[in-house]
């Protein structure tokens, strides 16, 4: 007979043998992604509706205030298409960040309880933000169509890539806020605060060139590079740049193995202190 | 036999730091580097060279020990004593700060009935969940599903959310979910502690079958000596984080009892003839006048108190109160008819109490000693001596309850019903 064997130690900090044990669980982590969804949009009255209707409204009002009446420039593209665009991303980014540092806390009763591998929970909740990333990307599909834009083909590297970039931001910024999270109880208050600030410092209701000679400085975020080649991509707006993609693609890497690294370290006690 | 479960040199530490700081805020941290920049600094400079004095406490100690497959094992020791340490480290909730555990086979642990059940999901969709999140995969949650209703009589409420149930339905649930993985290691945690008394019924007859019948293995905590006695052939006792014994349960229970700090058959206390009198000893006799500290409930015993008396003493007596573990007084006997208030030469006396069978329920029961001239003054006493009663056969309680102890006091009365005619 063939069995498990496991070995408990004192736990070593990243060993290849958590990979494989991610993968293992994937089962888990399906499921923990299924449950976000269905409780959310069954909370809600209008439920699935809610994933397009978010994004329309807010492209709506600042299509009014920013567009319309403060005449923000839009790289001589339509505003509505322009700032959607971003805000998809964005949106992306924002709340997946949001649910990522807090999914340790969330989900504390099933933490000091069982155990999994505990990089399922910011996953999962990556994952979910995801599947309301693709809805809302339907109403950008039909925007397209209206204001008669075809994206351009390098969007099929692109798109991928700058979702790739988007994934990695916000997990690995997530997990580092998710271990702040456990020790200091009262940052989470102060999350949604520095998500709103880092919503004006990131090119989504204003062009990156806005900034003149500045403009070197808005890329130090990585979400400036996904933003700026999403548009570019999909609306023609200005030539890939790939170097700036290269940038931020690496800057996100190294943010996320510091969120895995951070994360990894709290895990160990994570359990006795919540 | 091939032990499925190693233990080798087991520790875990705890941080006291990390213990009574749990929530800190970032703000308080803030605020005391602004307001003293200096000491702040100093004491990040100490922490970082090593040089604060940090307070270990050692939950766990030098833990070795191997259980073989097929084995049911009881966990026995005092709050604080390790055991749910222990057990969290076996089933990966915490890792060990030493040492190393090797297991062969999955682990399935009974603490976490209903972990992961979300109010607003179905009875159906809350199967699917909380079965993956105690590790069974989705074929076989889907292979055992008509079982885990059947078990928990819920099928016409399969599609409702859960929040809809009666705690009683969401416990049934929960437990026939968690009942029906088949883990190679099966950990139960005082899980006999919640849920009303069929569910802890429902509850014990399982683990005896899986044990029995399907030969797997189980780590058992709880403080129910009783039902320890009944499931556990062999008893590890844990005592201050650190290994005393692993025996038959018997043995092991029995140290337990007569060696702890609580119940103890025979208590000395020292003697030094400073007051009038002084109680040397305090000894429990069973109904064979034996000395024990666990007494069945449906047994009479003894309770011997030793004095010596250094100076005549008039219009004295000795006096027993009992208290539950919430020290509330539940007995006081200073009239007692056997102990007359009466006078005493110089000497050494034997004062036995006889406490009739069916006095106290169930459980551990704290008592005082006192000699003394009542309402005048106590030449001595001795506190919070222990007693454990335990469930016998012959309890017809436990018939009903199941060897819980509802109510402290287990007094029988008769009751007589008659129709009334008109």
């Amino acid at each position: 007979m063939s069995t498990k064997v496991t070995v408990i130690r004192p736990k070593k900090l990243f060993h290849l043998s958590d990979l494989k044990e991610l993968w293992q669980y994937k089962e888990l982590l399906y499921f923990f992604t299924w449950r976000d969804l269905k409780v959310r949009y069954k909370q809600t009255m209008i439920g699935i509706a809610w994933a397009i209707f978010q994004p329309l409204i807010t492209m709506v009002v600042f299509t009014v205030f920013f567009g319309s009446l403060a005449k923000v420039p839009s790289d001589g593209i339509p505003y509505p298409i322009f700032v959607f665009t971003g805000l998809l991303f964005w949106q992306f980014f924002s709340t997946a960040l949001s649910e990522t540092s807090n999914c340790l806390i969330a989900n504390q009763a099933i933490i000091t309880k069982v155990y999994f591998p505990r990089l399922i929970l910011p996953l999962s909740s990556v994952l979910t933000k995801l599947v309301d990333f693709f809805i809302a990307a339907i109403i950008l599909a039909v925007m397209m169509i209206f204001y008669g834009f075809a994206p351009q083909p390098s969007s099929i590297i692109v798109i991928p890539l700058v979702l790739i970039i988007s994934f990695m931001a916000s997990v690995g910024f997530g997990l580092i806020l998710a271990s702040i999270n456990v020790k200091y109880r009262d940052v989470r208050y102060a999350l949604p605060f520095f998500i709103q600030m880092l919503l004006f410092i990131t090119p989504v209701i204003y062009p990156a060139s806005i900034a003149g000679k500045y403009s070197y400085l808005l890329a130090l975020n990585p979400m400036t590079g996904a933003i700026q080649s999403a548009r570019a991509a999909l609306l023609g707006t200005a030539p890939i740049n790939w170097e700036l993609i290269g940038i931020s693609f690496v800057a996100c890497l190294v943010l996320l193995f510091v969120g895995i690294y951070i994360f990894k370290k709290v895990e160990r006690y994570f359990a006795d202190i919540v | 036999m091939e032990p499925i479960i190693e233990v080798k040199n087991l520790g875990k530490k705890y941080n006291i730091n990390h213990q009574q700081g749990r929530y800190i805020s970032l703000r308080d941290v803030l605020m005391n580097a602004l307001k003293s920049p200096f000491s702040f600094l100093k004491a990040k400079a100490k922490q970082v060279t090593g040089f604060q004095s940090r307070e270990d406490y050692w939950a766990l100690k030098d833990l070795n020990f191997s259980v073989n497959k097929g084995e049911v094992i009881g966990i026995i020791g005092r709050n604080g004593a390790g055991k749910s340490t222990l057990l969290k480290i076996i089933s990966q909730i915490t890792p060990p700060t030493t040492g190393e555990i090797k297991i062969h086979g999955t682990v399935g642990s009974l603490l976490e009935v209903g972990t992961g059940f979300h109010p607003e999901l179905t009875g159906r969709e809350n199967i699917m969940l909380n079965g993956a999140i105690l590790g069974m995969t989705k074929r076989e949650i889907v292979k055992k599903f008509d079982q885990i209703v059947e078990f928990a009589g819920i099928e016409k409420f399969l599609d409702t959310p859960v929040k809809y149930y009666s705690s009683g339905m969401y416990v049934r649930l929960a437990f026939s979910v968690a009942a029906h993985m088949e883990p190679d290691i099966l950990i139960v945690d005082e899980v006999l502690a919640v849920g009303d008394t069929e569910f802890q019924k429902k509850c014990l007859g399982k683990m005896d079958e899986i044990s029995k019948k399907e030969g797997r293995t189980i780590l058992f905590v709880s403080h129910n000596m009783g039902v320890i006695q009944n499931l556990c052939k062999k008893s590890i006792l844990l005592e201050k984080g650190e290994f005393k014994m692993f025996d038959d349960t018997d043995k092991v229970i029995h140290h337990y009892l007569n060696k702890g700090e609580h119940a103890n058959a025979i208590t000395d206390f020292s003697v030094d003839n400073s007051k009038d009198a002084q109680i040397s000893r305090v000894t429990i006799l069973d109904k064979d006048e034996k000395p024990s500290a666990r007494i069945p409930v449906s047994e009479r015993f003894f309770i011997k108190t030793d004095i010596s008396v250094f100076k005549p003493l008039t219009k004295t007596m000795v006096s027993l109160a009992f208290f539950d573990q919430g020290e509330i007084l539940l007995l006081a006997s200073p009239s007692d008819k056997t102990m007359d208030v009466g006078n005493l030469e110089v000497g050494d006396y034997s004062v036995t109490a006889e406490i009739p069978p069916f006095t106290f329920n169930t459980g551990l029961f704290l008592y005082n000693v006192n000699i003394h001239r009542p309402m005048i003054m106590t030449f001595d006493h001795k506190l919070n001596l222990g007693i454990e009663i335990i469930d016998d056969k012959n309890n017809p309680r436990s018939l009903i309850y199941g060897g819980n102890s509802i109510g402290r006091m287990a007094l029988l009365f008769d009751f007589r019903i008659q129709k009334n005619e008109k």
